[in-house]
């Protein structure tokens, strides 16, 4: 399943990449895009698993971008 | 936004004050540049401090406070101060110019209508264009936004489509024609009867289609994040084998010295100019394109546009109207004038599209009185009574059957020959006709270095000949099935070159798997259909040929901008950091390799917006 966020206050364009690169490293997840022009974060990942990658990839936004807040699209 | 202006302001402020003041004074010189330091990059310090607890290394922050803090403690105040408030400038500026393209853009796609106006009863209340049913009618006055797409049922205007098609002539709506949801109306009030729920209506599919657009990466914007993920750690461990080893193992060499060119190294490790400019020139040209009715899905699609070597194209509804007309006109014995007007009239009784065409042709209203006896012979065509005369129209069968000898040449397109009282009287061809600007279009696409431009049609061969002959195509193969198509598009493929593409553009009727098959599927006149726009990678919103040509423009110029950004910012990187390692740049110079770079590279993206004179 896909799923779409938007992150709110994305202001880096390299951490936008980092955020990509360590989604696309969680368990579960098939394809991780950050567009940073857009300010989304597309998730495609397995059924059971996405509420699990959701939390993580959250931490992660936080992680690299402390002032992005990350929000259902 | 403003109050990061105003510490840079206020900060610039102490430290010109510092430069100027008595250097007699060395404490208050100092206060005064901490003081500057402080306003300018606290900011910047605290946010270091607090990722390093996050387990956050290597960030820009802690480089730039480093290196900042780093000169200070070696003596170099301005130089550690202008690093910071330089640093600021820069930050400030692309975070600018960032949001400035995003609004840009959201403008251009400003086609979301807020409210409809339905009918109820006598009643016209305002309500969300999605509670908004198939069949309700809705009435759009002048200056509004249309909610949903619909049917005119009353009222004429004209009605702007700018902002799906990027024409500015305003079209003429009257009562049965298809209206299309984000289109302004301009001056009549028109009512409309709703077609399609406001999900499935065009605005919704035009809006999520740009809104999901790029999330498909182009290789630059890749290998851009790429090489920023093993440039900023290099370039830092460089730096501290710089500061370590030359002072130990070179005689003479002192530490502070290498100490600054290594903090030189870390003002130059920021890899932001990098990656934001990238994706500021694709986002640049996709916006840019979309002003000019051109969709593309992604900045992989406008990269591969640029690389295109074959241009495929479906004949009918992309290089020809898919409009049947009377194409040319050939009396025997009569004027072309009554040649036209007897056919026109034999055949007013049909509503085969020949005789409409044949009356569109004609132009004149039929008088059916002048008309009687029609017989149509099914297959053959029609015998009628016009102004005394018996007239025969129709195909070759016709004429053999009441034995008049015919014209027996080769015709590009469908022939109606005509008989008046059993006598030869030349004949009428109908065919598709080419678009205005389909010939401009291809003449474009060659100076663009298209190498090869190809025509698939099913129609016969002497008509698809005849049209690739006319637009000055260099190839067509005719009478294809649809099923054909798929495997010439195949065929093609092998014929190009590894890194260049195809593209294949095609009206999104019958030809999903061949916009699939191609590198880049692009598909016309998207404005009213579906399936085209799922389909194809790259959607033309009006059902002009020569869009693609600027589409193709567009994608060079986009492509030659991120090219040119990645080429400058590393290779002035690159040279700031050799001639630093060796004591000549200074930190100065660093300050232009990271924000002079960012600045310079951030306004050549914005050109990708600029698509005026393409």
């Amino acid at each position: 399943m896909k799923k779409k966020f938007i992150l709110k206050g994305l202001d880096c364009a390299d951490c936008a990449a980092k955020i990509e690169h360590a989604v696309n490293k969680l368990d579960g997840v098939k394809e991780a895009t950050v567009n940073f022009m857009t300010q989304k974060l597309v998730i495609e990942g397995e059924d059971d698993k996405m509420p699990a990658i959701t939390q993580e990839a959250e931490k992660i936004v936080k992680r690299f971008e402390p002032d992005t807040v990350m929000k259902k699209a | 936004m403003k109050q990061r202006l105003w510490r840079i302001i206020i900060g610039a402020v102490f430290f010109i004050a510092a430069i100027l003041i008595d250097i007699n004074a060395e404490w208050l010189n100092i206060a005064l540049y901490l003081i500057s330091y402080i306003i300018v990059g606290g900011d910047i310090v605290k946010r270091a401090v607090r990722n390093i607890f996050r387990g956050k290394v290597f960030d820009e922050n802690f480089l730039m406070s480093i290196a900042t803090i780093g000169a200070m403690l070696i003596g170099e105040y301005p130089e550690g101060i202008a690093v910071m408030l330089f640093y600021q400038v820069g930050e400030l500026f692309q975070s600018y110019a960032v949001d400035k393209s995003r609004r840009s853009i959201a403008d251009a796609m400003d086609i979301r209508p807020d409210y409809a106006n339905v009918k109820r009863g006598d009643e016209v209340i305002k309500i969300d264009p999605d509670e908004v049913q198939i069949g309700d009618i809705i009435v759009i006055k002048p200056g509004e936004r249309i909610p949903l797409d619909g049917k005119v049922i009353e009222g004429n205007s004209m009605v702007d489509t700018s902002a799906l098609t990027g024409e500015s002539v305003p079209r003429e709506v009257e009562v049965g024609h298809e209206i299309l949801s984000g289109c302004i109306n301009v001056n009549g009030v028109i009512t409309a009867e709703v077609t399609k729920e406001y999900g499935e209506s065009t605005v919704s599919k035009i809006l999520d289609l740009v809104e999901n657009a790029s999330s498909k990466k182009s290789h630059s914007e890749q290998f851009i994040t790429k090489f920023a993920r093993y440039y900023t750690p290099i370039v830092v461990i460089l730096a501290v084998l710089l500061a370590i080893i030359p002072p130990l193992v070179v005689a003479g060499a002192t530490f502070s010295d290498w100490v600054y060119r290594a903090l030189t190294f870390l003002v130059v490790s920021c890899p932001c100019a990098l990656v934001v400019s990238i994706p500021l020139s694709f986002f640049g040209g996709i916006g840019g394109a979309s002003r000019k009715g051109i969709l593309v899905k992604g900045s992989n699609y406008l990269e591969a546009l640029a690389e295109t070597e074959i241009i495929v194209f479906d004949k009918t509804g992309t290089l020809t109207k898919g409009v049947f007309n009377v194409q040319e006109v050939h009396p025997e014995g009569v004027s072309k004038e009554e040649l036209l007007e007897l056919t026109s009239y034999a055949e007013s009784y049909s509503n085969h599209p020949i005789s409409n065409s044949l009356k569109q042709a004609y132009g004149k209203e039929i008088d059916n009185g002048r008309i009687s006896d029609v017989e149509e012979i099914s297959g053959h065509g029609v015998i009628a009574t016009v102004d005394g005369k018996k007239v025969a129209a129709g195909n070759i069968k016709l004429m053999k059957k009441l034995n008049i000898p015919y014209y027996e040449g080769e015709v590009v397109g469908t022939a109606v020959h005509v008989g008046i009282d059993n006598q030869y009287a030349g004949y009428i061809v109908i065919a598709d006709e080419v678009k205005e600007d389909s010939a401009r279009a291809i003449k474009e696409l060659k100076e663009a270095n298209i190498k090869q431009t190809v025509m698939l049609t099913g129609d016969a061969k002497n008509v698809g000949s005849k049209v690739a002959k006319q637009l000055g195509l260099d190839k067509v193969y005719s009478e294809l099935l649809p099923g054909d198509k798929v495997e010439k598009v195949e065929e093609l493929l092998s014929q190009k070159s590894k890194k260049g593409k195809l593209a294949f553009v095609g009206d999104g009727i019958n030809d999903a798997p061949v916009l699939a098959r191609a590198d880049v599927g692009i598909a016309m006149g998207g404005l009213g259909s579906d399936a085209a726009i799922e389909a194809a990678d790259i959607v033309i919103m009006t059902d002009e040929p020569s869009k693609i040509a600027t589409a193709i423009k567009i994608s060079k110029k986009t492509l030659k901008i991120a090219s040119q950004n990645t080429v400058f910012s590393i290779g002035i990187k690159i040279i700031v950091l050799i001639l630093s390692a060796f004591g000549i740049a200074t930190m100065w110079a660093a300050i232009f390799a990271d924000v002079g770079v960012t600045i310079i590279a951030v306004l050549n993206a914005f050109r990708a917006l600029n698509v005026k004179n393409l």
